[in-house]
């Protein structure tokens, strides 16, 4: 049997030098071969895809990107890996594990629960992407467009509006387009505090709006377009979003 | 060790030199006295002036009582109430007759009439004090302040335990103290919590605090401590300090991806402790772990508490810094 490829990310060094050792531990029971570390989200978001992992040793409270968000950038992966969580103490998270049926360990983390932790995680495989929603807390500080081997992330935070187009979302930021592959609604939901739905096919970022001139008129009624902060582009707003829309204008006003 | 109970007197009058006891005397002497003006005449200004001719004699008297019994009060408190009581009492008609000596002649009062209007007043506010005592009678305040005693954060306790497993083979003899360190810690911890502690105490607490964070984040969490001028004899309440570092550490290092300065500052200015901790502000974590408010009301309840309205707390953000100061009256204890 070839030896099994963990990656442990973890923000705390003692913490990743424990693991080593218990995977060094139970090597006669389960071999396995650690191919590579990291010490804080990004870092992982970064190594993760190329290192080869087969299951992953994921701390949730880590500086940057926290656990649970890595693992959900991860599972746009086409073969992600196994993930068991870490924690040292954090109620709600393990309350969340438990309902959405993820593998957790806590710290100290024992040699005999790592042992069962990994071959179970071997088993299963990457986390299904529901189940990680589910136990989020929130919403994601980041959208994740997987390349190949990459994983590109884009803050939310620099994305001025979301347009669905067929299969696909484009992110619109100054710098460029993106396209991931979620469904809007699903967008909608998880970030509707950031950004405000105005056409059947698009959100915008509540703070890109500069403000709204209505069009030329078209075929028969007038309606309204978006102008955006840092961008020339109009969009369009919907007859049935304009209501919405507008008690925003007016909250904007007040 | 000096324990809160001794401090305000077994059962006696409260402590005369705080501010807060002084204040609400100030205020409820006036308020008492401008009722009463204002329930003997008819009309708003004649109350105000009926108020102002008795505040020639008033204002002197209440102004030298709060004097006299400022220097008296390490001799008061060691009284019980009832001799305390008729010690001020004492101290407050003898005042009064001086008073009305210099300035009756001028409106031709009796100094039975002023010294039986005194001795009512003094009457309601050492009620008053009784009341405010026995509202916060030291059973009371106790069970506050246990209930108020800083927890460590269970997130710190498995980390760390979870730190010095993986020292256990590398480096036993760090491993040792380390789990010195841990044992220290949770004794302050696990203490009652009412006796007060010499700053010396608290600052060695710290850094035992700090040396199980240091293994844990590494070269992470940059520690700069500014002790020359700290009085270690001062006494304060146990466990003060600690948990403003350990916010400093949850709030401002753990969420980082770099390098982490924090400064912890003790030092004196005049009679009062000072004590500062800064730690970078990291904008996102503020919302995302809270709790952080939490900490800081339950230290801002306890150190009113023990010190009423002469301790003082406050934070604030500058500079993409937070920083937290917190200054009690200087007292010092047994060397």
């Amino acid at each position: 049997m070839s030896a099994l490829r963990v990656f442990i990310a973890d923000d705390e060094a003692p913490a990743r030098a424990r693991l080593r050792e218990l995977l060094a531990d139970i090597a006669a029971e389960l071999p396995t071969k650690l191919v590579g570390e990291a010490a804080n989200g990004f870092e992982a978001i970064e190594r993760i895809p190329g290192s080869g992992a087969q299951v992953l040793l994921l701390d949730i409270q880590m500086p940057g990107l926290a656990g649970l968000e890595v693992a959900r950038h991860l599972a746009a992966l086409p073969e992600g890996p196994g993930v068991i969580f870490v924690t040292a103490h954090d109620r709600h998270a393990v309350e969340a594990f438990e309902l959405n049926a993820l593998d957790y360990l806590l710290k100290p983390v024992r040699a005999p629960r790592l042992a069962a932790a990994l071959r179970k995680a071997l088993a299963a495989g990457a986390p299904a992407r529901a189940a990680l929603e589910q136990a989020a807390p929130g919403a994601r500080g980041y959208f994740s467009v997987a390349e190949r081997n990459r994983i590109a992330l884009i803050p939310v935070r620099d994305v001025l509006y979301l347009k669905a187009e067929l299969k696909y979302v484009t992110l619109r930021t100054r710098a460029g387009e993106h396209l991931i592959e979620e469904p809007l609604v699903a967008l909608e939901r998880e970030f509707g505090e950031r950004f405000v739905r105005i056409h059947r096919n698009c959100l915008v970022a509540r703070a890109a709006i500069r403000g709204f001139e209505r069009a030329a008129v078209q075929e028969d009624e007038p309606h309204w377009e978006v102008l955006l902060e840092g961008l020339p582009e109009r969009l369009p707003v919907s007859r049935r979003q304009w209501a919405a829309v507008r008690e925003l204008v007016a909250e904007r006003k007040a | 060790m000096l324990s809160i109970r001794q401090k305000a007197g077994r059962d006696g009058l409260p402590d005369f030199r705080n501010l807060g006891i002084t204040a609400r005397l100030l205020l409820a002497a006036n308020l008492l006295a401008f009722g009463v003006a204002l329930a003997a005449y008819p009309g708003w200004e004649a109350a105000l002036a009926a108020f102002l001719r008795a505040a020639a004699l008033l204002e002197p008297v209440l102004v030298a009582s709060l004097v006299a019994l400022y220097a008296a009060a390490p001799w008061l408190a060691r009284l019980a109430f009832w001799p305390a009581a008729a010690v001020v009492m004492g101290i407050v008609l003898g005042l009064s007759a001086a008073a009305h000596a210099v300035i009756a002649p001028l409106s031709g009062a009796a100094l039975s009439r002023t010294l039986v209007i005194a001795a009512g007043l003094t009457a309601l506010l050492l009620a008053y004090l009784r009341l405010h005592r026995t509202a916060f009678s030291p059973a009371l305040a106790e069970a506050r302040l246990q209930a108020l005693q800083a927890r460590i954060r269970p997130h710190f306790l498995f980390n760390s335990l979870n730190a010095v497993l993986a020292l256990i083979r590398r480096d036993p003899r760090r491993a040792e103290h380390a789990l010195e360190d841990l044992a220290e810690l949770f004794r302050a911890l696990m203490s009652d919590g009412r006796s007060l502690v010499r700053l010396a105490d608290e600052i060695a607490l710290l850094e035992r605090y700090a040396a199980i964070e240091q293994l844990r984040l590494g070269e992470r969490l940059r520690l700069s401590w500014e002790l020359d001028d700290a009085p270690v004899d001062a006494l304060l309440p146990p466990l003060l300090l600690q948990p403003l570092l350990e916010n400093a550490v949850y709030h401002g290092v753990e969420p980082g991806t770099g390098v982490a300065d924090v400064r912890v500052r003790i030092g004196r200015r005049g009679d009062r402790v000072v004590a500062s901790i800064e730690n970078p502000h990291i904008e996102r974590e503020a919302a995302a772990r809270g709790g952080n408010r939490m900490a800081l009301e339950n230290i801002r309840e306890r150190l009113m508490l023990y010190f009423d309205a002469e301790a003082r707390l406050e934070s604030r953000i500058q500079g993409g810094r937070y920083r937290v100061e917190i200054e009690i009256p200087y007292r010092a204890g047994p060397q």
